[in-house]
């Protein structure tokens, strides 16, 4: 399988610029600079990619977006990370970071960008502090700085870290975190491009889409395009984690079937038992059963079979469980993390936990089904961020496909104790 | 109150900082992360010193450490323990191993050990769930855990 991203990633002292070098890095730069800024952007646009933090918005048009005319204009590289099953940029940013640093020129240069920063979640220090190493020795070797291989582009990028607050990786979060603020969600519009980083046009985009433009760059937007289905293109890092032999990051074409990845890629599953669940993208999309394990992994086929790519996480159950276990995990963190702007959000995902917990322990009524539906209803695309989305798609999914598991905990109630 | 005082070498690495920001407030983060890792506490002192720095009310710099979880107004151990409990790692019988982890510092998830070595946290995902269960230790990641394995992790550290 084509390796973008991946292809050297296991290559000793690959973090240093000398391996990084040696291997062909940076070399796309001296290409980039002979075009003009719209080419890259157009280049971009060309080769499908779109982006890998989430919401997989097509990357070229985002950065086509920016306010015309105003300077100065920023970049921020989110590299937050906390989308629960999620550690491929971690593993990027860990081994490979002067190919994030390539990709933050590249942008850079194609949307007029002078000044990048690389906003780490706070438990990220080891990795902001290997980024800072590798930031200076691209400033030595006068790939940042000023006039760059003498083409008049100058830029510096600096890193930056949060302190623990999974609502920052929403992107104006970001922005107001790296602001000094704190990391509540902003109204939108305006959208970065137009107002963002100190009310600047701003781009933001994940580790992984900006580590996939120097390759794009280099080897041509075609070259990328012929990659994967029509419409997802490219390669994808995928966590793969969960009740798996191999846990793993494996980076695959798009479209490759998600067996493929359970089964072959990481090893299949533990204690070889069977296959119960499947999170696809991270834990704020909808999980699917056993059944479905054959979509093809990419945006469309996902959503066709009614859950999201998302992140690129794929959490992998076996039926050693049972399916409101794990909800319960998922809610409870949303519940931690809400930032309690919205009353639907704050107040909605503790009723969520406070019911599931009930039923748990076996105090609970069929009823608490149709309540808990209630609760996510009320939720859903009612909130000034996605977070209660997220919240409410392991529960309605969980119920949707595993009721059964449900009514496991309605069996044993012992008379009086529901209400 | 008594005046905070910041090191030289502090004094160096806040310029340090300030200039990565065209706007001071920026280095709000950076300046309170700097105080938790030299104190393991940001105390009432040091938020007005960082608010002398940062032309901002002692109030704004409560605020928003009040926001993130890594500040903590409490002084903590000298390691601190994230431990991962959120799915991956749930999948991969966290739970058990911190209890485990608590036993052995004989301590409840939230505390720290009374020689102020050890504080012990439950954490959401840390970003290695390829590597459950997992925890982080200051600024060390330790993933594959079991029993063992987290003893010895204790044990080496002094
Ligand atoms: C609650 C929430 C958390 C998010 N966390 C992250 C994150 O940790 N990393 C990330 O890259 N994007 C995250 N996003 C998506 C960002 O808002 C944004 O879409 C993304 O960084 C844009 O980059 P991309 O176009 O390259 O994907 C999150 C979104 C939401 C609503
Ligand atoms: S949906 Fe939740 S996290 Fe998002 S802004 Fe509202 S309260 Fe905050
Ligand atoms: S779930 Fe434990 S590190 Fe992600």
């Amino acid at each position: 399988m084509t390796q973008i991203l991946f292809k050297d990633i296991n290559k000793e002292g690959l973090h240093t610029m000398k391996v990084y070098e040696g291997l062909g890095g940076y070399q796309s730069l001296k290409k980039a600079f002979a075009q003009k800024p719209e080419e890259i952007v157009e280049a971009v646009k060309a080769s499908g990619l779109r982006g890998r933090g989430g919401a997989g918005f097509p990357t070229g048009l985002k950065w086509s977006f920016l306010a015309k005319d105003v300077f100065p204009r920023y970049l921020c590289c989110n590299a937050d990370e906390s989308e629960p099953g999620t550690c491929k940029d971690r593993e990027l940013l860990l081994k490979n970071p002067h190919l994030l640093i390539e990709g933050m020129i590249l942008c850079s240069y194609a949307c007029r960008i002078e000044t990048g920063y690389i906003y780490f979640r706070g438990e990220f220090q080891d990795l902001s502090f290997i980024m800072d190493k590798a930031l200076d020795e691209a400033r030595a070797k006068g790939y940042l700085g000023k006039n760059i291989l003498g083409s008049g582009f100058d830029l510096d990028i600096h890193t930056h870290l949060g302190a623990g607050a999974y609502i920052c990786g929403e992107e104006s979060a970001l922005l107001n975190s790296l602001e000094g603020g704190r990391g509540e969600p902003r109204m939108k519009p305006p959208f970065p491009a137009v107002e963002g980083l100190y009310s600047k046009p701003t781009v933001i985009n994940n580790v992984e889409t900006l580590c996939a433009v120097p390759y794009i760059v280099s080897e041509g937007a075609d070259k990328y395009a012929a990659l994967g289905t029509e419409k997802s293109k490219g390669t994808k890092l995928v966590s793969v984690s969960g009740h798996v032999k191999k846990p793993g990051n494996y980076e695959i074409e798009m479209g490759t079937p998600t067996s493929e990845l359970i089964y072959n890629l990481a090893g299949g599953i533990q204690n070889d038992n069977k296959l119960k669940a499947f999170i696809p993208g991270g834990s704020s999309v909808p999980m699917l059963p056993a059944d479905k394990v054959d979509t093809p992994y990419d945006y469309e086929s996902l959503a066709e079979a009614g859950t999201m790519l998302g992140s690129g996480a794929l959490i992998v159950i076996d039926d050693s469980i049972n399916i409101v276990e794990a909800t319960l995990r998922l809610i409870s963190f949303y519940m931690h993390e809400s930032c309690g702007k919205c009353t639907p959000c704050r107040e909605g995902t503790r009723w969520l936990h406070q019911i599931v917990e009930r039923i748990m322990q076996n105090k609970g009524q069929l009823e608490y089904i149709t309540r808990l539906e209630d609760i996510c209803d009320n939720m859903a695309f009612k909130t000034f961020c996605p977070l209660a989305d997220a919240c409410v798609a392991p529960v309605v999914s969980s119920i949707k496909y595993f009721r059964a598991d449900y009514e496991e905990y309605f069996k044993n109630v012992p008379a009086g104790a529901a209400s | 109150m008594q005046e905070y005082k910041f090191t030289e070498e502090q004094e160096k690495e806040i310029s340090r900082i300030l200039a990565k920001y065209p706007v001071k407030t920026s280095a709000l983060l950076p300046l309170l992360t700097l105080v938790q890792r030299a104190d393991r506490v940001v105390s009432p002192e040091a938020m007005v010193a960082i608010s002398k720095k940062l032309d901002v009310s002692p109030a704004y710099v409560q605020s928003v450490m009040s926001f993130y979880t890594m500040y903590h107004t409490e002084k903590v151990g000298k390691y601190m323990i994230l431990f991962c409990i959120n799915i991956s790692c749930q999948l991969n019988g966290c739970d058990k191993l911190l209890e485990h982890t608590a036993r052995k510092l004989n301590i409840k998830v939230g505390e720290t050990t009374s020689d102020e070595k050890f504080t012990l946290h439950r954490e959401e995902c840390l970003a290695a769930c390829t590597e459950a269960p997992m925890m982080r230790v200051n600024d060390t990641y330790y993933g594959n855990l079991t029993e063992q394995r987290i003893d010895q992790i204790l044990e080496s550290l002094d």
